[in-house]
């Protein structure tokens, strides 16, 4: 049998589990990413510790190089222009990618909730700032502030320290009672609990309070201080920076733009991570924000699926299970509080592209009327970051998703030299 | 008694200045809208305020509504982005350059001001477009604006004057001095004005056919064009009535940024981007205007324009004595609003119009499609 | 650390960095906004994953570039994109 030709979008955990699967099964694997390196957001490469190596991303990375499978990195999926090809940039040229079997494993964003002050230059996402500080912004000595909500703050807050910042303090939005089952399920997964104690161990005695989130930030130029709240007091510290996100959003839309059906927010997949779409899989935060863990099985699952190796061994089936399980606690210790869906003033810009204001949103009925009259979510960012936060502050369901899925230069729609690639191992 | 003298269905930039001219003449209205204001035909288009000479009663209504944009341009807010931008129709060719010249006499005749071009002036209006190009005719008083914003603001001045608007109001059937909408509920109405822009579901016999279009926008690049640029061959193109076709066309917007078409397609229904006409569309704009390549495209989108055989709208009466309609304005229904929306309303009343309503009566055409 | 330097140029004054360093990092450490907002205000890389945008700005002549996603080069010109 002529084997299969898998295309893998995404080189993050999911990714190098699928194309790991698939290529270990006989097909010819592609992977493909936007950044220089594999490892996605959270084994996101550091430029200034090139030696320092995170052991699973090394692990996940050793595997998919034995097995096969080809990396094509620094490549963005912009544009579908027929069902089975997708058009890819790489570093200002275009190529076509022609695919059997599509594994989607495009991971996830932060969530921004607009305050007063957080257009600021100076307030970063948390994921934000970290991935900045990787990629070479010296925070040695700067006094930070890590607020939002999610796991990923005691992360953050860990590595900016390990790079000799201050951190301030760490504020959660939400609440220890919130947060208790989810504390519960760290007892219940040993290796978790030890990365949270590690990160505890780096902290020492950086407050870390929960029940508090910024309401707002001060700087003529740049950020000078954050006012943070507890829903009864309120108090102001000084600061260099603020990384502030609330939690993850899902990447779905090249999953959009191929056709495939949501279900809420989500990615539907199937008991083999099939999408509404044959041949298409997705895996991994798409899907549902889980963590690590579960984009890793679940990756592990669309390959084999890719490759037709069914039904998925049972072991595999527990283990997503129980992930899927912590995804439901992650989701439910850090939801959002009111509070933090209200802290914008009428002033406060929401699309920072086209600096639409909160009020200028407040009048409109839908996502589809705010952005004809008042150009929210019409730039660069194509909604991205507003669209979140809309959905977050007024219950808007973002309406269509259109190409490209990012800029591109108006060449690339008619690129002459552009080559249909059909993905190929080396 | 009903509580109305008038629904219109539709709520497009051609519903909501119909909206506006009855509430001026006293009529009590009602404007109904399937989802948001401006939100269909209106949006997908690009929003030249242009005078056309496909005909003499092209000209005459375009040329009268681009006079009233005129009027209003100084009331308009700033949201609208009117500006006064003014057209270069450009030739490639000699050909194309008489095509210029016979353009200007037959806009002289019409009182509408334009200026021949050669190469070297048009290289000056223009720095970025190709060497070797003919000239151009500028029609310097054709104007750009937003269209969903301007919707709204005729709606918002219906409004201030008592008009009642209805938004996620799907009308599942219209006639006979009623209207019905999906809910289940209905209004009655001695009489109903039909504005769908290119949705005809409600009278799907109307002498309309969908063409199809694509725009891309780029992102913000002042002062990289300064006209809205159309290419002679646009009206070759545009006359064809069967067949797929692009042309140069160019719009800076307010914002910096232009606004690339166009294309024209029959019987393509669908909105999915058609990659193929994408392509020879873009190419097209390229080959006038080599520095586009490297712009930034921020999104691409299609639209549907209601075409008539004789590429002139349908406003006034139709057989059922209760039904008016302000329809099929193919690329011009920006253009035309306040000009449609006079007539429309001067048909309603009975009044005379300022300009003859002869050329754009439904019954024009067919006579046996259009009855409901 | 990697121990080479390479020289950009930020609204035209020289700035030594790390080679290999993004250029929004670069940026930061100029203390220069990647662009001026639609209504005038500086703003800087928010999210440093190329999705929000807002890290764009002019290299090399290019507007529009994508900061985040951009490496140093020796003798790169960046500006603050209006």
């Amino acid at each position: 049998m002529k084997p299969a030709d898998v295309l893998v979008i995404g080189a993050g955990p999911a990714g190098l589990a699928a194309a790991t699967a698939a290529s270990r099964n006989g097909c010819r694997v592609a992977m493909l990413d936007d950044n220089p390196a594999a490892g996605g957001q959270i084994w996101r490469a550091d430029i200034t510790r090139p030696h320092d190596e995170d052991p699973a991303r090394a692990a996940a990375i050793a595997d998919f190089h034995t097995s096969g499978a080809a990396l094509l990195p620094g490549r963005r999926i912009v544009d579908v222009p027929s069902p089975s090809t997708l058009l890819a940039e790489a570093g200002g040229h275009f190529e076509t990618y022609r695919w059997d079997r599509l594994i989607l494993a495009t991971g996830a964003r932060e969530r921004f909730l607009p305050f007063p002050g957080w257009t600021l230059p100076g307030v970063f996402g948390a994921g934000g700032l970290q991935a900045l500080v990787k990629g070479g912004y010296p925070v040695a000595g700067k006094r930070i502030v890590v607020a939002g909500t999610g796991p990923l703050l005691l992360a953050v807050a860990a590595h900016l320290r390990e790079y000799g910042a201050s951190i301030v303090t760490v504020v959660e939005q939400a609440s220890t009672l919130q947060m208790l089952p989810f504390a519960a399920s760290l007892l219940r997964s040993p290796g978790k609990l030890l990365q949270g104690a590690g990160y505890r161990r780096t902290l020492g005695a950086t407050p870390y309070q929960t029940g508090c989130w910024p309401i707002s930030g001060q700087g003529d130029e740049t950020l000078r201080s954050v006012t943070l709240t507890n829903g009864r007091r309120t108090w102001t510290v000084e600061c260099d920076l603020l990384a502030c996100g609330f939690h993850l959003v899902p990447n779905t839309e090249l999953a959009q733009l191929l056709g495939c059906t949501l279900q809420g927010s989500f990615v539907q997949v199937d008991s083999q991570q099939q999408t509404s779409v044959a041949g298409i899989y997705c895996a991994g935060e798409p899907t549902g924000i889980a963590g690590v863990d579960a984009a890793q099985v679940q990756g592990e699952i669309a390959g084999l699926a890719a490759a037709d190796c069914s039904p998925p061994p049972t072991r595999l089936l527990a283990r997503r299970a129980k992930e899927a399980a912590f995804g439901r606690r992650l989701t439910h210790a850090f939801r959002l509080r009111p509070e933090v869906l209200k802290l914008a003033s009428q002033e406060t810009i929401v699309c920072r592209c086209e600096d639409v204001t909160f009020s200028q949103l407040q009048t409109r009925s839908n996502w589809t009327d705010a952005k004809l009259h008042t150009r929210c979510g019409m730039g660069p960012c194509q909604g991205r970051i507003c669209g979140s936060a809309t959905e977050a502050l007024f219950g808007w369901q973002l309406t269509s998703v259109r190409a490209p899925l990012f800029p591109i230069p108006v060449s690339a729609f008619c690129d002459e030299s552009s080559s249909l690639n059909a993905p190929s191992a080396r | 008694m009903p509580d109305f003298d008038l629904v219109i269905v539709g709520a497009g930039i051609v519903g909501c200045a119909c909206a506006l001219e009855a509430a001026r003449a006293g009529l009590r209205v009602v404007i109904v809208e399937r989802g948001v204001v401006g939100g269909g035909t209106t949006a997908a288009g690009m929003g030249h305020v242009v005078v056309m000479d496909d005909s003499p009663a092209q000209l005459a209504l375009t040329a009268y509504s681009r006079s009233l944009w005129r009027t209003m341009a100084p009331e308009l807010p700033g949201g609208v982005e009117y500006e006064s931008r003014g057209t270069l129709w450009i030739a490639a060719d000699d050909e194309e350059m008489a095509e210029v010249f016979s353009k200007q006499t037959t806009y002289a005749q019409a009182g509408i001001a334009s200026q021949v071009l050669d190469p070297r002036e048009l290289a000056e209006a223009e720095p970025y477009l190709r060497s070797g190009l003919a000239g151009a005719l500028l029609v310097p008083d054709d104007g750009v604006l937003y269209p969903p914003v301007a919707a709204e603001y005729f709606l918002c001045e219906a409004r201030r004057l008592g008009v009642v608007f209805l938004s996620d109001h799907e009308v599942v059937r219209c006639g006979k001095g009623r209207i019905q909408f999906a809910n289940g509920t209905s209004i009655e109405s001695e009489r109903i004005l039909l504005a769908s822009g290119a949705s005809i579901d409600l009278l799907p016999s109307l002498p309309i056919q969908k063409r199809k279009g694509h725009l891309l926008i780029t992102d913000r690049y002042p002062g990289v064009v300064s006209h809205q640029l159309v290419e002679l061959g646009y009206l070759k193109s545009a006359h064809k009535l069967t067949a797929d076709s692009v042309a140069f066309n160019i719009q800076p917007r307010l914002t910096g940024q232009l606004l690339i078409g166009s294309s024209r397609q029959y019987g393509d229904e669908s909105r999915e981007i058609n990659h193929a006409i994408l392509r020879s569309m873009l190419e097209r704009a390229i080959e006038y205007m080599p520095c586009l390549k490297g712009l930034s495209g921020i999104r691409v989108w299609t639209g549907h324009r209601a075409a008539t055989a004789d590429k002139l709208p349908l406003i006034g009466p139709t057989a059922d004595p209760t039904l008016f309609l302000a329809m099929g304005f193919e690329g011009l229904g920006i253009t035309n609003a306040p000009g449609a929306a006079v007539l429309a309303i001067d048909a309603l009343l009975g009044r005379a119009s300022i300009i003859d309503a002869a050329p754009y009566l439904p019954s024009r055409i067919q006579q046996e499609a259009v009855h409901a | 650390m990697p121990d080479q330097q390479i020289v950009i140029h930020v609204n035209g004054s020289p700035i030594s960095v790390p080679a290999g360093s993004m250029l929004s990092a670069a940026l930061l450490m100029a203390s220069a906004p990647c662009r001026i907002s639609t209504t005038g205000e500086p703003r800087t890389a928010l999210c440093g994953m190329g999705i929000c945008l807002e890290c764009r700005a002019i290299v090399n002549g290019v507007p529009h570039t994508r900061t985040c996603q951009t490496v140093c080069q020796e003798g790169m010109r960046v500006e603050t994109q209006s």
